[in-house]
């Protein structure tokens, strides 16, 4: 379709940073089954499974995930949880 | 050993275990709650009712209590400190409820858990899992190793120990799925 008038670039959304400057990080170790890593982001964050999935493999493979972000608040209640489930967790500021 | 985990009604599950199954399992259990001590608070009464820990907690010093209570903040002593007062006291009284429900339901013949015993089962198999493995300084490849190490290994029973709990736990995450 044709346009006569300048649009307004819009910017792509990836280019904006959500403003949630903490982080949750799952840290690979050698006894937390991958099916019960897995089990684990499916209840705690209620992640599809193949989301889930994916940030095991990410732990399994690099050695730590990216889990959650937010405020700092909410990332100590993920890590505390994530400690109830026996999961390696630490929290960081984004940088 | 061979009993595995079956999902049930309601998000429950079922496993039959034998004496000898049972035994070792309770054991281990028994274990891990001797270690895990009750979550201690400070002084103030306000404190004590929210959990919080008195001031000076500090990183345990034990491998397993460290694996069990590890730091929130790797790169900020204080504030991993703080994290703990917060938190360590709920979490140890958590491990020690999951533990006691293990020990009020584990007994030889068939057990039937609803999906709350079944998580706390879950969890409390992790539990014993994270402090065995912890203790044997077990690798990835842990099958490996069992497969290289000799019967008479002074070693040997309790890796096969920590191998069955690893299926049992597996099997445990697939009926809950």
């Amino acid at each position: 379709m044709a346009s006569t008038a300048p649009v307004e670039v819009e910017r792509p959304s990836s280019d904006v940073r959500p403003d949630l400057p903490w982080l949750t990080i799952v840290w690979n170790d050698p006894i937390n089954l991958m099916s019960y890593v897995t089990y684990v982001f499916q209840t705690v964050f209620g992640y599809p499974r193949e989301k889930a999935e994916k940030l095991m493999l990410d732990v399994h493979h690099k050695g730590k995930a990216v889990v959650s972000s937010g405020t700092r608040e909410e990332m100590e209640r993920d890590a505390q949880t994530l400690h109830s489930y026996g999961l390696w967790a630490t929290i960081q500021q984004d940088r | 050993m061979g009993g595995a985990f079956r999902a049930g009604r309601d998000g429950g599950v079922s496993i039959r275990l034998d004496p000898g199954e049972v035994s070792i399992l309770r054991s281990l259990v028994a274990q891990v709650l001797e270690l895990v001590e009750p979550g201690s608070t400070g002084e103030d009464p306000l404190e004590r009712a929210l959990g919080i820990g008195a001031a000076e907690v500090r990183p345990p010093t034990d491998p397993v209590l460290a694996r069990l209570f590890p730091s929130a903040y790797a790169e900020d002593e204080d504030a991993a400190t703080e994290f703990r007062r917060y938190t360590e006291a709920s979490l140890r009284d958590g491990k020690r409820a999951d533990a006691e429900i293990v020990l009020r339901t584990a007994r030889p013949g068939l057990i039937e858990l609803d999906a709350d015993q079944a998580k706390a089962w879950l969890r409390s198999l992790n539990d014993v899992r994270l402090a065995l493995g912890t203790r044997l300084d077990v690798s990835e490849e842990v099958h490996v190793e069992i497969d290289r190490m000799s019967q008479d290994d002074e070693r040997y029973p309790a890796y096969v120990t920590y191998d069955w709990l690893t299926y049992l736990q597996d099997s445990l995450v697939q009926a809950l799925w």
